[in-house]
């Protein structure tokens, strides 16, 4: 069975605060979770930047459970947006991008993102002179 | 017999579209196989480039005369202050001015508006003379209401810079870009083998009068640069390896695009304005050939610690080794990333080597040299009227 890796981003409503939906997604859907980066409050909505690893078919029902669950679950590169239109390629965001997902690319020196290889440190939004990036994983 | 042109014969054969135009990079490639010589012989003008933030840039505008008008004391461009000392209706916004209330849009702001046609609120105060009985005028201008809005930066075209690191704690916002603690990245901002005054390391076909692409027009090379400097050492290819000369430049800012004139906002540090500048180098003889075949492994930098007070000197490196992707200072191997634009800075260069095949642009002689001996002086601190 195919393995796939997958980045997400979680919107949860207070009230499943107090769920072991991580421990369900390990143990029911056989899927290895990396935290990326989680804001959540008790008694208020959370988000939560999850990598998840597991078979096609494990990813999806996993999702469908978190989703039975008021859990919306949002691939990662939808809340990343990037002006390409505008971008200079200046290089400034790849100078604090560490996970690599801002290159240069090396024959013609233009901005590349590679969305999947994001951590959301966010480290590029102040960092980009023109204020490119906005990335929104919060609740809007 | 070496070969030895002129800038009249070299446009010549720009006239009848006979010239042979090479960006910097292409004849530093040529170079690999043909030596100085054939490359006089063969190459009659070489275009170089660069596309980086030039904190000295600006703009000198006349708004024309209200009735009844105003001799204007002070300033604002949608709330950048202007300089009000230039007679009753002229200003110059510097790109880096800027209202403390809104730090993130400023003098490259407005430029850059400018230049895009849109409106500009102008409000101004005065205190009301003879001549010009008016107080206040609050109004709307943009670049077909100015008499004339031209560009003229006092400082661009840096030869070298050099390359930023930070060996502190702290994450350190710099013009140089953010700098991760503990030296985690380092950043470098000239095109390299593409770079204008790298080219021509003595100036030997760059000075008073030379025009050049600036900003997506034709301008010029107006006087030496602010901090000028030509003591610098060199290295064994001639090539200065820290900051040294700088160029004076000077266009007409209605004909410029934003395309080659971009506002930036860098973080805890201000406002800044990328730059967009084409040199080309007619290639008179065998010397000026070597000069422009430089290539990135030949041109070193050195690497400055932005962290520590003085920005101290870490160790040398050369373009090859930056664009690679790491460098190697005392024993630590670091990330680099540009802040400047090179592929802005190619398509510079190729613009610059289209409108002179075109017959669009001429080569200029420059009416004057620039100083071969000047050095820098720093600013002394002298406390209390005592003199030390
Ligand atoms: S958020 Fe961080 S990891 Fe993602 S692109 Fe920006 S700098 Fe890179
Ligand atoms: S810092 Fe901004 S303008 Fe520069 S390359 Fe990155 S996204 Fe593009």
């Amino acid at each position: 069975m195919k393995m796939q890796k997958k980045r997400y981003v979680l919107k949860f409503p207070a009230q499943s605060g107090d769920m072991p939906l991580s421990y369900h997604l390990v143990k029911d859907f056989d899927i290895r979770i990396n935290i990326l980066r989680a804001e959540v409050w008790p008694g208020k909505t959370g988000s939560l930047v999850l990598e998840l690893e597991g078979t096609t078919t494990n990813l999806k029902n996993g999702i469908a459970y978190l989703e039975e669950n008021q859990v919306s679950c949002e691939p990662l590169n939808k809340k990343i947006t990037w002006d390409n239109a505008r971008c200079i390629s200046c290089g400034n965001c790849t100078a604090v991008c560490f996970a690599g997902a801002l290159q240069m690319n090396p024959e013609k020196w233009e901005l590349q993102f590679d969305p999947e290889k994001c951590i959301v440190c966010e480290l590029c939004v102040p960092a980009c002179p023109l204020n490119l990036f906005k990335i929104d994983f919060r609740d809007n | 017999m070496s070969i030895q042109k002129t800038y009249e014969e070299i446009n010549e054969k720009i006239r009848r579209g006979e010239a042979v135009v090479l960006t910097a990079e292409e004849v530093s490639q040529m170079a690999l196989t043909a030596t100085p010589e054939e490359i006089a012989e063969k190459v009659d003008v070489v275009t170089t480039a660069t596309f980086g933030a030039m904190c000295s840039s600006g703009a000198i505008v006349n708004f024309g005369h209200a009735n009844p008008p105003i001799r204007m004391e002070k300033i604002r461009l949608n709330g950048v202050p202007a300089y009000e000392g230039l007679a009753a209706v002229d200003t110059y916004i510097g790109a880096t001015a800027c209202d403390p209330e809104n730090p993130k849009y400023g003098g490259a702001h407005v430029i850059q508006d400018l230049v895009d046609g849109k409106d500009i609120e102008l409000e101004a105060w005065g205190k009301g003379t003879d001549c010009y009985p008016r107080k206040h005028i609050k109004t709307i201008i943009n670049k077909e209401t100015v008499n004339e809005m031209i560009l003229f930066n006092p400082r661009n075209a840096y030869q070298n810079y050099p390359v930023a690191v930070n060996s502190t704690s702290q994450m350190k916002y710099t013009y140089m870009g953010n700098l991760l603690p503990n030296m985690r990245n380092a950043t470098y901002s000239t095109s390299g083998e593409l770079s204008p005054l790298l080219n021509d390391p003595e100036m030997k076909t760059i000075g008073i009068g030379t025009r050049i692409f600036l900003g997506g027009t034709q301008g010029f090379v107006v006087w030496p640069g602010t901090q000028f400097n030509t003591l610098k050492p060199k290295n064994e290819f001639g090539v200065p390896v820290s900051n040294s000369a700088t160029l004076a430049v000077m266009g007409n800012l209605k004909e410029m695009s934003s395309e080659f004139l971009q506002a930036a906002y860098y973080e805890k540090y201000g406002v800044s304005l990328f730059v967009g500048i084409g040199i080309p180098i007619p290639v008179l003889n065998a010397d000026i050939a070597k000069n422009v075949s430089i290539r990135n492994e030949q041109i070193e930098t050195t690497v400055c610690d932005y962290g520590v007070e003085g920005s101290p000197a870490l160790g040398r490196v050369t373009y090859a080794e930056l664009r690679s992707g790491e460098i190697e200072v005392q024993g630590k191997k670091i990330r680099t990333a540009p802040v400047s634009s090179l592929a802005k800075a190619r398509k510079i260069a190729k613009i610059l080597k289209q409108s002179i095949l075109a017959g669009e642009f001429e080569i200029s002689k420059p009416v004057q040299m620039f100083p071969t001996n000047t050095s820098l002086k720093s600013l002394k601190e002298v406390k209390g009227g005592e003199q030390s």
